[in-house]
């Protein structure tokens, strides 16, 4: 609820006329039954022509009123809604791209996405229907009431007993079918999961021959389905007729009260046919008002999803250091080193912070511990090593061991939970994000791409890169033969996710989007594996060549694609089990020599 | 073309929506008890509540004026209404609950139909559509059609049987006055439908905007680590705030004069009840109308209104459904995979003779894939199938799982045609284990049985050890019973690679399909799966498909494709003696050592 009034603090202005208006429209409305007695009493009883042609008149001109006033409180009502959600949307989806890895891989993408956007849908809706509708029907309620005690005191009591029994009857069968309609949206969930499966996994489960008890599954979530829809249906369907009963009950008691008070004297017909109206009036309102709650009870459960999100704060803090003059000197002087290697000593020393880079390590892991769940098993522990620049370091060991753990902890995807990581001498979590994610560049273990072209998707880190350094990416990535061959080049149209791109294919042009960056860090995280040996040899030795010389650390399943690295780390079971060349290890690391072994046995 | 498209489109929507009020009237059938009594609780309702100011009217005409009541006739009449009330009541719950039954029993019925279409479909359907679009289909449109056709029968019957029974009503309290409230409430209807019709290019543009930002926000959430990663954020924030601004524009004036229809409507009925209290009150003047008939008529002038608007807000609603129905009969009449013969055999006691003789088949009648291909294998031999990336290793599985049947010529199993025999046999005689690691959600034994309560905990465990799952399986918070969702969070690639050997291990079939079966998992690993697995080979006839050739080199016959071509057939020697694509495969491999 706050956080709606958080979002329609810009359209207060808004927010307060359209239920205003609103009101105005219904008290006319309310005023509809004194004029029809008014012709009853005065015209007709009263042979007065005159007072009927002006009271009808007076009907015509509070419906003219009431449409402009209407109209006026439709218009503010959906510009408020509308721009309180165009806000909260765009204030969630800030949020969301504010999350970490850690709050990423709790929440997970696709209930994130629906409740950036079918949910922010209900709310609107739900805004928009309350400013119009939800305080309109009480006014005509209690407005109706009120308008009975103007007429007569104890006919006005009747409206005093009904209307709370008609709130008990509307809430009662809104809070006993709220959790209801969740357990029903549960259930839609169930048949819809089945449903995903049933094609996602239509190989596996037709190969296991499984296809009639996934069918039963179904049939079975199906069936609970069907039972909770009839039964909340049932008790909601019982607004309607126990407000049409009562309602009714309450007419008749206030006839028969009329009919005592008019026979003393003390009530005119006319009188009675309003307080009957207003009855009539609170019925309409009533079962408008019921129709109302569903889209109510909807927004509201959307307005919580909403806000859950809301409530999961990323739990990593910025640090402070800005380090773009610091990477730019890097860049330039990893550049310079390449042509002019001997020259380097005589450049250190001169600027304060080149003298940094050249003594500090690029990376330093400092006893570093993480674990992805609290009370989990601990990923990687006590892991320490440092990477001079330049450096190339293979990150290699079993299934689980903690490789692409380790390597995620360098961009602080994760914060590592004990011990220090450092970049260029520095905690990492100095530096400000957008520093961080400037010196170190990620080709992730799965290749995504996004809608747009070949080049959009390239230069999604450096938005100023040149014709030259895009060519050179893709050379360097082994992708320009095949984006060459693209009709458009590097202008070809990639389809969401990368569709229309084979394994491969988005697999280097992940790469090739990394390369540009030219960050001092480079990272492959297992990202050649789609590629075919030839290919993958033909990576390798143009990143060793790469002009701008990063640090780059390879995580990879076969020893063939990191035996030429400076350092090789071998994890086992989320510690160091062997550290050094390919050559040392070999000689001193037993589960190396196994991995090795069982890919070159033949040759051995 | 594209014209011709359109009308060719909109003739075929006119028969499908005819078809799909057949199909529709076929699912209500066996419900029919309970749509007569719907309809006649409807009409109870109606009258009921048409009844009721009637009484009423006749109560209050009963209240003169001081010392002029009758206090006996009241009370009588008074009787009836409650009675009448209480009645009305009853049916409308009981009307309610008949709805509410049909609505979501026939929707029960289309979609267990959807899911048994489902699995028959041909693979080429699944593997060609989207699946958001099936499941949409599934899930969204059949609640869409069910909220449309609950809405029709709570609306649209008791709306017509108003409207029918009001006019009645009014006709016998007074003629002139009936015939003046149906000439003007069209009027309304026809404020409804131009709104409509102005506002459907607003929503249109609406939807479409809406569109835009949703397939921006789900790429970037789904990529939003490769967002963090290249700092795209403020990109992103920046594109996402453009088509947020012109949603926020579009939808404004959709809502906005969308929402003109009710004051508009409500203003009509206005006028309408002025109308008639005017002319009431002069026919009341000189004596043609009682007051209490001046009130009924003044109700019902209310009542009469109203449901002409909600029908034409139900007469939409019904569009929608209509489409939706269309768009799920579309799923269900779509052509199931070739049926089984009737003499269909069941493959039993599988020797695993494979052949495929003089094969044709290709995806799409224009791209020739495979021609004339033969192959044969015998018992427990082993074939492996190589290539580079993306040469159409897995279409030779396809065909042999019978997930796609061949162009032309025929495959055989034991001497039959697989089209001959039952495809439960058939793949049961397979055990399958698929690059793509495939989970549901469930728990780790489900996923290991596949639902299949046969087995008991020492087989799923001694399974589990032989795949070398265990002894993750076992750190897992609840071990065999741990809750794993669908895309396996949490568990590492070559976690869930083991799970799916662990499955194969398990059931033990006669022959063996291994898509790169092993591509995520650490060497290490690996080679003792390896050796558990060429224990499971042994004996049994087995096709490989692996890009890493050290796994394969001593295959009986080793199958190398190219650009979707077998274009060499051998055992390892004879290819490397070829000197060919092979060798060069082969080298490739251990270049830059």
């Amino acid at each position: 609820m706050k956080m709606i009034l958080h979002f329609m603090r810009d359209y207060k202005k808004e927010s307060i006329l359209a239920p205003l208006f609103k009101m105005l429209e219904a008290t006319l409305e309310l005023l509809v039954p004194l004029v029809v007695a008014s012709i009853i009493d005065e015209g007709i009883y009263h042979d007065s022509r005159r007072h009927i042609f002006l009271m009808c008149l007076v009907l015509f001109g509070l419906a003219l009123i009431g449409l402009l006033f209407s109209i006026t409180a439709q218009y503010f009502a959906a510009k408020s809604a509308v721009g309180a959600a165009t806000a909260m949307r765009s204030r969630l989806f800030r949020h969301i791209l504010s999350f970490g890895y850690t709050e990423m891989d709790q929440t997970g993408s696709s209930t994130l996405i629906t409740r950036m956007t079918s949910d922010i849908n209900q709310v609107q809706n739900g805004i928009n229907m309350v400013l119009r509708l939800f305080l309109r029907s009480p006014f005509i309620v209690f407005g109706a009431m009120v308008m009975a005690f103007t007429i007569d005191v104890q006919a006005a009591l009747i409206f005093v007993v009904t209307i709370p029994l008609l709130s008990l009857v509307v809430f009662t069968v809104m809070g006993v079918t709220k959790p209801m309609y969740k357990k029903v949206q549960g259930a839609l969930d169930t048949i819809l999961n089945i449903t995903r499966e049933n094609l996602t996994g239509v190989r596996v489960i037709r190969a296991f021959n499984r296809e009639e008890s996934e069918k039963e599954a179904f049939f079975e979530g199906n069936d609970r389905l069907t039972a909770l829809q009839k039964f909340a249906g049932m008790i909601s369907g019982l607004t309607n007729p126990l407000t049409l009963v009562i309602i009714n009950l309450a007419i008749i008691v206030l006839i028969h009260t009329g009919a005592v008070r008019v026979n003393a004297g003390s009530l005119s017909q006319g009188e009675v046919v309003a307080l009957y109206n207003y009855l009539s009036q609170i019925l309409v309102e009533l079962i408008k008002f019921a129709n109302l709650i569903v889209t109510i009870t909807k927004a509201l459960a959307s307005v919580n999803r909403v806000q859950d999100v809301f409530a999961i704060k990323p739990a990593m803090q910025e640090g402070q250091v800005g380090f773009s003059a610091q990477a730019e000197s890097m860049r330039r002087d990893s550049g310079k080193r390449s042509v002019r290697n001997d020259a380097r000593d005589t450049d250190a020393g001169k600027k304060e912070n080149r003298k940094i880079t050249n003594v500090s390590p690029a990376v330093e892991f400092n006893d570093v511990s993480f674990r992805y769940n609290e009370g989990g098993e601990a990923a990687i522990s006590g892991i320490s090593f440092t990477a001079a620049p330049g450096e190339t370091i293979g990150i290699i060991g079993g299934t689980g061991a903690g490789k692409s753990t380790l390597v995620n902890l360098i961009p602080r995807f994760y914060d590592a939970e004990k011990g220090q990581v450092s970049l260029f001498g520095r905690d990492i979590r100095e530096y400000t994000f957008r520093e961080l994610r400037k010196m170190v560049s990620v080709v992730p273990q799965k290749a995504q791409l996004f809608a747009g072209t070949i080049r959009s998707n390239l230069m999604m880190g450096v938005p100023d890169a040149t014709e030259e350094e895009l060519e050179e990416a893709l050379a360097v990535s082994q992708s320009k033969e095949f984006v060459d061959k693209k009709e458009g080049g590097l202008d070809a149209y990639v389809e969401q996710g990368g569709r229309n791109l084979s394994g491969g294919q988005k697999q280097r042009l992940t790469l090739a989007r990394a390369l540009l960056k030219k960050a001092p860090v480079l990272i492959m995280d297992d990202s050649a594996s789609a590629l075919d040996y030839a290919t993958d040899a033909r990576l390798r030795t143009a990143i060793a060549n790469l002009k701008h010389q990063p640090t780059v650390f390879i995580v990879a399943q076969r020893a063939s694609s990191l035996m030429h690295a400076d350092k090789i780390i071998v994890l086992d079971d989320g510690k160091i089990a062997g550290m050094g060349s390919h050559e040392q290890l070999l000689a001193t690391c037993s589960i190396y020599r196994e991995i090795y072994e069982t890919q070159f046995k033949k040759e051995a | 073309m594209g014209k011709e498209k359109e009308t060719t489109m909109t003739e075929k929507k006119n028969s499908a929506r005819k078809s799909t009020a057949v199909r529709l009237w076929k699912y209500l059938k066996p419900h029919r008890i309970f749509v007569l009594l719907s309809l006649l609780m409807a009409a109870v309702t109606v009258a009921g509540t048409l009844y009721l100011p009637i009484l009423m009217g006749d109560a209050i005409d009963c209240i003169m004026g001081e010392g002029q009541v009758d206090f006996a006739v009241i009370q009588s009449i008074l009787l009836l209404g409650v009675l009448t009330a209480v009645v009305t009541g009853l049916a409308q719950w009981i009307m309610n609950i008949c709805n509410n039954r049909i609505t979501f029993h026939v929707t029960r019925d289309i979609r267990n139909h959807a899911i048994e279409k489902i699995e028959i479909l041909p693979l080429k359907y699944v593997d060609g559509h989207s699946y958001g679009d099936v499941v949409s289909r599934v899930i969204a449109d059949v609640d869409q059609f069910a909220d449309g056709l609950l809405m029709g029968f709570t609306q649209f019957f008791t709306g017509v049987i108003t409207i029918l029974g009001t006019l009645g009503f009014m006709f016998s309290i007074h003629v002139w006055i009936a015939l003046l409230v149906v000439c003007l409430t069209p009027i309304s209807l026809f404020v409804a439908r131009f709104i409509a019709s102005h506002t459907y290019s607003m929503f249109r543009l609406q939807s479409e905007t809406r569109g835009e930002e949703t397939a921006l926000v789900e790429e970037m959430i789904e990529g939003q680590k490769v967002v963090k990663a290249f700092g795209y954020e403020y990109t992103a924030q920046e594109r996402f705030d453009e088509i947020n601004g012109r949603l926020r524009d579009c939808s404004l004036q959709a809502t906005f004069y969308s929402s003109l229809t009710n004051p508009c409507t409500r203003f009509v009925n206005s006028i309408v009840y002025a109308s008639v209290a005017l002319s009431g009150a002069l026919t009341a003047l000189s004596g043609g109308l009682s007051v209490g008939q001046l009130t009924v008529l003044l109700s019902y002038a209310n009542q009469y209104t109203k449901p002409f608007n909600e029908i034409s807000g139900v007469v939409t609603e019904l569009q929608n459904a209509f489409a939706c129905a269309a768009r799920i009969f579309e799923l269900i009449d779509e052509e199931p995979q070739t049926p089984e013969p009737a003499d269909a055999q069941t493959l039993t006691d599988v020797e695993g003779n494979v052949a495929l003789s003089h094969v044709h088949f290709s995806y799409q009648p224009d791209r020739k894939l495979i021609e004339d291909f033969n192959l044969q294998v015998e018992k427990g031999q082993r074939v492996a199938i190589v290539g580079p990336t993306g040469c159409g290793k897995t279409t030779i599985i396809n065909l042999l799982m019978r997930f796609y049947d061949v162009n032309a010529g025929s495959i055989q199993v034991d001497g039959d045609d697989i089209r001959h025999l039952t495809r439960h046999s058939l793949r049961d005689a397979y055990g399958m284990v698929l690059q793509d690691t495939w989970l549901k959600t469930g728990t780790v034994r489900e996923n290991i049985t596949l639902g299949n309560d046969s087995y008991t905990d020492e087989e799923i465990i001694r399974a589990a050890k032989e795949a070398h799952s265990y002894s993750f399986i076992k750190k897992m918070p609840k071990g065999l019973d741990t809750w794993i969702t669908e895309d396996g969070a949490g568990m590492s690639q070559g976690q869930k690679q083991l799970l799916c050997i662990t499955r194969v291990m398990l059931h033990v079939p006669a022959m063996l399909i291994l898509d790169e079966a092993t591509s995520s998992i650490d060497t290490r690993t690996e080679q003792k799966i390896q050796n558990a697995l060429a224990k499971l080979m042994e004996g049994r006839t087995s096709f490989i498909v692996a890009h890493r050739l050290s796994t394969i080199q001593n295959a009986d016959i080793i199958l190398v494709m190219k650009d979707g071509h077998i274009i060499e057939k051998g055992n390892h020697e004879q290819l490397l003696a070829q000197n060919g694509f092979y060798t060069e495969l082969y080298n490739s491999q251990f270049a830059n050592i």
